[in-house]
């Protein structure tokens, strides 16, 4: 049984100027253990898709799909209070900016608390143990005296860890991760990446990893999804991908990448003759 | 023939923070002693992650904040302008593209006084002939004259970061230091534009300083690179050379950092991953 | 880059008419929308007074002194609004009275709001000692009660319609200067106008071309606020006799000259009190509605 299924997820927004469809028909699934990465450009709809999942978007959303299953219960029929319930245990999310998804008023080891306190229940004790466990984890040095640190004493990198540490507080089956590294730099960037990848094995978690950079679905990913324009354009596994990508689309991106240069000028989408829903706005 | 456009010895940017009642003063390194040059038609990289202080050095050799200590020629003059006034010559050498496509123009500014306004502070051009010039370089840059009206949020990332190139151009700058430029495109977006700027740089012989952290960029754009880490130039070289065999630990670290999206790299992150 | 995946096409077409998306944000603030056509009501009887108005505001009818409203036991309907204690229509005084206060309050915004604005990018701009000097002193100004300020003020200048808007005017001036100096702050450090500065740019052109109209929006929601406030103080100096001196028909004065007939005439209180009631309300709607438009936080919900 997967883990999520999609089928034919639809998402749109009201605007001054009538709809607008962010997600057009999206069909997507993750087994158990699998990482699963959705990459596109802007405006793609890759993060909108993964909001929907999590109930996230502002109340000028309207999400349809077909299915949408987390683990065989149905995301759709279930109640705010139930789906709450399984966001945030069940599925964890991260996102791009570390330093802006934590809270600067509370230390980092309340952050950590409270998500323990609101989803597994236990005592003042347990919860200081399993967050000190927790910053061990994700590799934060001291970890005792660092749940006493506010965000801004620490760097974007650590904020980031902290954010890791509270998504896998509560042993998520899935973890989404929206652009984890973009804000980061390269060495940085690194590192969080090898980490999300460790802790994915050690707890047989699926991971969703949403990003625009080639380099980062290279080197994490089991199996990709490019996304264009609220449109799924090819779903492969990662080496045939980059093997030999089937839309025109995946060709552009993988040869737009400055690593891949021949000439001295860079092939642009332009160059390539794009699906009829493809590229050439 | 050659000819050294940007030349800079020893540059040195200290920043003093605090003094208030309670915290005492502190000086802050931001940049280190650095030296470089670069000739025309050429392209200087500079690479490091933030913080590094790259971005200090991009304001000191546009002429926006002024060095420490250290020397700075611009076209084989000495510039210095903490202690003298800026002539609207040396203006007019040394231009810069930001990175971030939505802050660098003015919301209220339609795009004709964008690329007019250059003109209009340091030239007596007519407002027509000014206009002519601002028409033919959105062409150049790959826009079209009907454009000139528009406001900047009725265009893209990518179609802004043209106008800021369009902008930098208009006073015929010898220098122009791209900070970031592509950064904050899409990857099809970042090709075009890289594509224009090459193409740019043959057409007017422009010579580039190209601060980045993405290193795929840089290996692709760059004549001669620097890497800066802390304040301090730790490899400064020729690209081949700088790429091929990286001199100091930091710029292997970061190398190595580096996602690589090749082929042999993915199949052996599997064959290690199914090993394990 | 994620995080603009759903709004930036769609921004990109909103805007494409400026100010059709400021009204579509404007007009879903139902109180806005009443408070504009109030406003624009008032400003309509206030131009065409000599021709809405039954009678000369100053004309006494001695004959029909504290005449109820013609509604009332003993109204007369040539008197709608019954008249005041020396014979005068009240409608018509009331008709006129919107002339002063919308005068009034246009005064002491311009007045304030160009005073301000210089202070404040001035303060932004330049930061250090000037900024130290300008904000001391509008920190000195807020910390007295504005209306004893006014009063103050007044007292010195010698009472009379133009010194009380003066007066109320430098009360209400540092909000201008701190609002401005805060976006002028804001701005100063944003990349297109370090373009400009590299492009050449004077600190004249920076200040003035470059970076104000950026900061325009807080401005006039506060502009539209300070309105209503100006009216609200002239005529509470009005009420005490510091502002427009009688027989001018202006609400509070008119309050001020009513106060000893409260409980033999109510009308001679109640409609003047009113008057200030709805144009207050009013512009506040207005106000609170243009707040809603420029705030682009509460767009992207």
């Amino acid at each position: 049984m997967p883990l999520l299924q999609i089928k034919n997820l639809c998402v749109s927004f009201d605007t001054s100027v009538g709809a607008f469809m962010a997600v057009k028909g999206i069909d997507m699934s993750i087994e158990p253990r699998e990482v699963l990465a959705i990459v596109g450009e802007s405006g793609s709809g890759k993060s909108v898709s993964m909001l929907a999942v999590m109930g996230l978007l502002p109340k000028t959303a309207t999400v349809t799909a077909d299915r949408m299953a987390f683990n065989g219960v149905d995301l759709l029929g279930l109640t705010g209070e139930q789906r709450r319930k399984i966001i945030g245990r069940d599925i964890a999310m991260i996102f791009q900016e570390p330093m802006a998804s934590l809270n600067p008023c509370f230390t980092v080891g309340f952050q950590i608390e409270e998500v323990l306190r609101v989803h597994m229940g236990m005592d003042r004790a347990q919860r200081r143990a399993r967050a000190i466990e927790l910053m061990q984890q994700v590799g934060i040095a001291e970890p005792a005296e660092r749940l006493g640190s506010y965000p801004h004493q620490m760097s974007g990198g650590q904020c980031q860890r902290v954010m890791i540490a509270i998504a896998i507080a509560c042993n998520p089956k899935l973890l989404i991760a929206d652009e984890p590294t973009t804000a980061l730099d390269v060495t940085i960037q690194k590192q969080i990446l090898d980490l999300l990848m460790r802790l994915q094995a050690e707890h047989g978690m699926g991971l969703i990893m949403i990003t625009h950079n080639m380099g980062v679905v290279a080197e994490t990913a089991d199996r990709v999804i490019v996304q264009y324009k609220g449109r799924k354009m090819e779903e492969a596994d990662v080496l045939s991908l980059f093997e030999s990508p089937k839309s025109n689309y995946t060709k552009a991106l993988l040869s737009a990448l400055p690593d891949n240069a021949t000439g001295d000028r860079l092939p642009t989408i332009s160059d390539f003759a794009l699906d009829p829903e493809g590229a050439t706005a | 023939m050659t000819q050294t456009v940007l030349q800079a010895k020893n540059l040195v940017r200290d920043y003093h923070v605090g003094g208030g009642l309670l915290t005492k003063a502190r000086t802050v390194h931001a940049v280190k002693g650095v030296s470089f040059s670069v000739e025309k038609g050429k392209t200087l990289a500079i690479v490091g992650e933030s913080g590094c202080g790259k971005s200090t050095l991009a304001r000191i050799i546009t002429l926006i904040d002024p060095a420490t200590s250290g020397d700075l020629l611009i076209d084989g003059n000495k510039v210095d302008i903490a202690h003298s006034a800026l002539t609207p010559e040396m203006r007019r050498k040394v231009q810069i593209v930001f990175q971030n496509p939505y802050g660098s123009l003015n919301p209220r500014q339609k795009i004709g006084d964008v690329l007019g306004e250059p003109l209009k502070i340091n030239t007596d051009i007519p407002a027509a002939e000014r206009r002519d010039r601002a028409m033919a370089m959105l062409k150049k840059v790959g826009l079209a004259p009907e454009h000139y009206n528009r406001y900047p949020h009725m265009f893209s990332g990518g179609q802004r970061q043209r106008i800021a190139i369009a902008r930098a151009l208009m006073l015929n700058p010898s220098l122009l230091v791209l900070d970031e430029p592509v950064s904050a495109l899409d990857l099809s977006v970042q090709a075009q534009v890289l594509n224009l700027l090459a193409d740019l740089q043959d057409e007017f012989q422009l010579t580039y300083v190209f601060i980045s952290h993405d290193l795929s960029v840089v290996r692709y754009i760059a004549d001669d690179v620097m890497v800066m880490y802390f304040g301090e130039a730790v490899e400064y070289g020729s690209r081949d050379a700088v790429f091929s065999d990286p001199k100091h630990s930091y710029t292997r670290t970061l190398f190595a950092a580096t996602p690589r999206a090749d082929v042999e790299s993915i199949k052996a992150r599997l064959a290690k991953k199914k090993a394990a | 880059m994620s995080n603009e995946t759903a709004t930036l096409p769609v921004e990109a077409k909103a805007r494409s008419g400026a100010f059709g998306e400021f009204w579509h944000y404007f007009s879903m603030n139902h109180g806005a929308v009443l408070g504009l056509i109030v406003f624009v009501l008032l400003v309509l009887v206030a131009i065409f007074a000599p021709l809405i108005a039954p009678h000369l505001p100053n004309e006494q009818y001695r004959d029909a002194l504290l005449t109820p409203p013609m509604w009332h036991e003993g109204g007369k309907s040539t008197f709608i609004l019954g008249t005041d204690a020396v014979g005068r229509d009240m409608l018509s005084r009331l008709i006129y009275g919107a002339r002063y206060s919308l005068f009034i309050g246009l005064v002491v915004v311009v007045f304030s709001l160009t005073s301000g604005i210089i202070l404040g990018v001035l303060a932004g701009y330049f930061r250090g000692w000037v900024d130290t000097l300008i904000m001391r002193v509008m920190d000195i100004i807020l910390a007295f009660p504005s209306l004893l300020l006014a009063l103050v003020l007044v007292a010195i200048l010698g009472p009379g319609l133009f010194n009380a808007m003066l007066a109320i005017a430098v009360v209400l001036q540092p909000h201008f200067a701190r609002l401005t100096r805060a976006a002028v702050m804001a701005e100063k450090n944003r990349e297109y106008v370090i373009s400009a500065k590299v492009a050449g740019a004077g600190h004249l052109r920076l200040m003035a071309v470059t970076i104000l109209p950026n900061c325009l929006a807080p401005l006039i929601v506060q502009a539209t606020l300070s309105f209503s406030n100006a009216i609200l103080e002239a005529a509470a100096l009005g009420f005490l006799g510091m502002g427009a001196q009688p027989p001018t028909p202006e609400w509070g004065t008119m309050l001020a000259a009513a106060r000893e007939f409260i409980l033999r005439a109510p009308w001679v209180v109640t409609y003047p009190g009113l008057a200030i009631l709805i144009t207050v309300l009013a512009i506040n709607l207005i106000g609170d509605g243009l707040r809603d438009a420029f705030d682009p936080k509460l767009k992207r919900s």
